[in-house]
């Protein structure tokens, strides 16, 4: 099997998990990684479900992820970071954000919503690091920011140091001003922490 | 959608398979670019349309779309052509006949499977079109080849006047891999030269033209022996060799990096010898095909031993986990368990109509009216078949609603003496292929309600402008249809038409009761536009005083995903029966103030949202 490093970022439509997966692959680019970028993600601007598949190495041919290879499963959703557990490989690591978006069909009362997500990973065996990327966004001033600090989650998490990764993120503002700059700094530093701070307790 | 400055050449670009067609139209020097969008080939013109120095439009409908391009081409331009998989059933029309007249400048016709069917009503191999069209057909694998490939096509399209069609698949389309482009090089038409005898295809003129385009069939099936676009990879596991093509390549590499494998990139006509040769060097030959047997159909018929569906699905994408345990399976091997975590089950999470959505109110109250059949359409507005309105009762294809409506109208069998007959067409399914099924209606005096629900926007492909918003693809002006004069015009009765606002509830309501009543074709057009366009503007949300909710759960029947439940409980009623409660509140940073969930709301729990901020408190302190 190849040697390349498979990793999977989930949610629903409209969270911008296409985008945080399309940062991640200018990373590895920039270190003069292969890259490929997929989705599953059929008419997901609609609130369906999305798995958005970054694959890169020295030569990347298929682009998909096959189930139980994923090296780090990325959730923006913790229903979504349940959802896709089989994609993990044994000793692969879920980064989940523990918000809870509940959809239409869960309020209608036609299914449930799982009671706790977080725990229904562990007892799968895998390392699992949960924070609240939603609070930690609106603490820092707007929701918006939940996907610099969903990246900031994976920077240490990745087979390259985090700068690359932030330098990446912050090429996507440089446009919009200084202040939006700093801000996304901010957060992607708090989804950094927030990782680090749950992992050392795990410890 | 504003012109950039195209990457420098020699750039190395991570892009879509669709950004790199879209790269190398523009680098081809073509001049005239037509589609409809339709997933996954919409993102081709949104592009194209970024670049300098080439026209680029939305057709009406994809038919349209080719007629375009094959008008460019006579006129010795280059011309492009891009839809989905679908899109080919309705310009294959204009397809069929254009293999009789061919082209003079070059025409690329990038056609996009969607396999899987990540957003279709169907699945299908649009590889037939080569063979049924008697045109060559080129597959790419990744974005490269997807722009190497559109380069190749023009050359090809030229050299033998023909059209080409690109198949690509939605594995190809939204994948972003690297690309390598190169400059844009300049081609000048000719100008259209009269010859009656090829471009007036009467029969005897078109008779003719059949030898010739056999002939030209035989001269590009020698030219595929020897396209660099197909090739064999040698291998040293001789036990299976593999042809393959599309994404399927990239597949049978990554799962099989040591066998023997022919990659079709010209795949079609098929390189009957090439095949015989892979054929020869190994054991026995597996054919990788998404999704119809064809190939291997073909190589049988030529007496090559292959093997294919079989072993293989006749559906869907054929990725390394199907493939792996298939040839596992064949070769006599242990098929190895998958070393992954266990699956969990979780709720199913289906597409929702936006917050506000216009269309919220449409099925709401379809979903309050009784005895009706629906027929629906293709767009947002399939999701009314869904929870929690289950008020569309059909989906069939572009423009369907119109004539299955009067099928339904007419064919009425002993249960549905008494019932009404509605249609659901959103406005750029009507304009694509809906107009002439309610002429039909209209004319053959059918007893059917249409609501034609005018979004102003192509919604479920992104929002692209169409001639129902009075915008063209670069987003200037351009005359705005007048749906209630176009109705008018195909001769619903003017009584019989009624612009609606689909946010004023009652007034929707009594208007579909009292037409579905009459006994003859009425519109209804509702007017309020797409939220995701720019035409649509925020209101001031709402929120719910939690201890005037008495948990009735009438606002979660509207659908809006803003509405969540906060608590359930049970109530006895006074005549015995259980009911049960669902206590809401609104996602408030969310709403944008619509008021659909207002109306049904009998305790008037619903009010405008007061944002908390320092200010305002003062302020109530004060009172």
């Amino acid at each position: 099997m190849s040697d390349n490093t498979n990793i999977l970022v989930v949610g629903i439509g409209g969270q911008g998990v296409m985008t945080a997966t399309e940062i991640l692959a200018e990373a590895a680019i920039a270190l003069g990684h292969d890259a490929k970028k997929t989705e599953v993600a059929g008419m997901a601007q609609r609130g369906g479900v999305v798995s958005s598949h970054l694959r890169f190495g020295k030569k990347v041919l298929s682009p998909q992820i096959t189930p139980g290879t994923a090296d780090v499963l990325l959730g923006f959703e913790s229903a979504e970071s349940m959802r896709w557990q089989h994609m993990l490989k044994k000793g692969g690591i879920t980064l989940m954000n523990t918000a809870r978006l509940v959809p239409p069909v869960v309020e209608l009362g036609l299914f449930d919503y799982p009671q706790d997500p977080l725990a229904e990973i562990r007892k799968g065996g895998n390392k699992v690091v949960a924070f609240d990327a939603t609070s930690i966004a609106q603490e820092l001033g707007d929701i918006r920011l939940g996907n610099t600090v969903m990246l900031g989650a994976i920077a240490d998490h990745l087979p390259f140091g985090a700068e690359i990764l932030l330098e990446c993120v912050l090429k996507r503002f440089a446009r919009k001003g200084e202040a939006l700059v700093e801000l996304n700094r901010r957060a992607f530093a708090a989804g950094r922490a927030a990782v680090g701070a749950a992992e050392a307790v795990a410890i | 959608m504003a012109a950039l400055m195209p990457a420098p050449a020699a750039s190395r670009i991570l892009m879509s398979g669709n950004e790199a067609v879209a790269r190398a139209v523009w680098e081809s020097g073509v001049k005239v670019a037509a589609a409809y969008p339709g997933t996954p080939s919409t993102e081709m013109m949104e592009v194209v349309a970024t670049y300098p120095d080439i026209y680029a439009e939305w057709s009406v409908n994809e038919k349209v779309s080719l007629e375009v391009a094959i008008g460019a081409a006579y006129a010795g331009s280059r011309a492009f052509c891009c839809m989905k998989h679908v899109g080919m059933n309705v310009a294959s029309d204009a397809l069929m006949t254009l293999t009789l007249t061919g082209v003079v400048g070059g025409v690329v016709i990038a056609i996009a499977d969607d396999v899987g069917l990540s957003s279709s009503q169907n699945e299908q191999d649009s590889r037939y079109w080569g063979r049924f069209a008697h045109i060559p057909l080129l597959e790419p694998a990744d974005s490269q080849e997807a722009y190497d490939m559109t380069l190749a096509a023009y050359a090809l399209s030229e050299q033998f006047q023909v059209p080409v069609i690109l198949r690509m698949t939605t594995r190809i389309n939204h994948v972003k891999s690297l690309v390598t482009v190169a400059e844009r090089v300049p081609h000048v038409g000719a100008g259209f030269q009269k010859e009656p005898t090829r471009f007036v295809m009467v029969p005897g003129h078109a008779g003719k033209r059949i030898p010739l385009m056999l002939a030209r069939e035989d001269k590009l099936r020698e030219l595929a022996e020897t396209s660099p676009l197909n090739f064999i990879e040698a291998g040293s596991d001789k036990r299976v060799g593999f042809i393959a093509s599309g994404p399927a390549y990239m597949h049978v590499k990554e799962s099989f990096p040591d066998a023997p494998v022919l990659k079709l990139g010209y795949s079609f006509p098929l390189p009957f010898e090439k095949c015989r040769e892979l054929a020869a060097m190994v054991e026995q030959v597996v054919v990788v095909e998404e999704v119809e047997p064809l190939v291997e159909t073909e190589l049988r018929a030529q007496g090559i031993k292959v093997l294919g569906k079989e072993i293989l699905p006749r559906q869907g994408e054929l990725a390394p986990q199907v493939l792996r345990p298939a040839i596992d399976r064949l070769l006599g091997e242990v098929v190895p368990e998958l070393q992954s975590t266990a699956a969990l089950q979780v709720f199913p999470r289906p597409p929702t109509m936006c917050v506000a959505c216009p269309h919220l109110g449409v099925y709401y109250t379809l979903s309050q009216v009784r005895n009706l059949s629906i027929a629906g359409d293709i767009g947002c507005y399939t999701l009314g078949a869904g929870h929690p309105w289950n008020a569309l009762d059909t989906t069939i294809s572009m423009g369907a609603s119109m004539g299955v409506a009067l099928g339904m109208d007419k064919g009425r069998g002993v249960t549905d003496k008494d019932k009404r007959i509605l249609a659901v067409i959103g406005d750029s399914t009507f304009l694509h292929m809906g107009m002439q099924g309610l002429l039909d209606i209209v004319y053959n005096k059918g007893n059917v309600t249409v609501l034609l629900l005018d979004n102003r926007a192509v919604g479920m492909t992104g929002g692209q402008d169409n001639p129902g918003n009075g915008r063209d693809i670069y987003g200037e002006e351009t005359p705005r249809v007048d749906f209630a004069a176009l109705v008018a015009a195909l001769g619903v009765k003017k009584e019989r038409i009624h612009t609606v606002d689909p946010y004023q509830l009652p007034v929707l309501f009594k208007t579909i009761r009292e037409e579905v009543k009459v006994p003859e074709v009425s519109v209804i057009i509702t007017d309020q536009p797409c939220v995701l366009v720019k035409d649509y503007h925020k209101l001031k949300p709402f929120e719910v005083i939690d201890d005037q909710c008495t948990g009735c759960g009438n606002c979660i029947d509207v659908g809006c995903p803003a509405i969540h439940v906060t608590r359930r409980g049970k109530e006895i009623k006074p005549s015995g029966k259980e009911v049960d409660l669902a206590f809401v509140r609104i996602e408030s940073s969310v709403c944008t103030g619509c008021g659909l969930c207002v109306q049904p709301c009998a305790p008037k729990a619903i009010v405008h949202h007061v944002p908390v901020s320092p200010i305002t408190l003062v302020k109530s302190c004060g009172v």
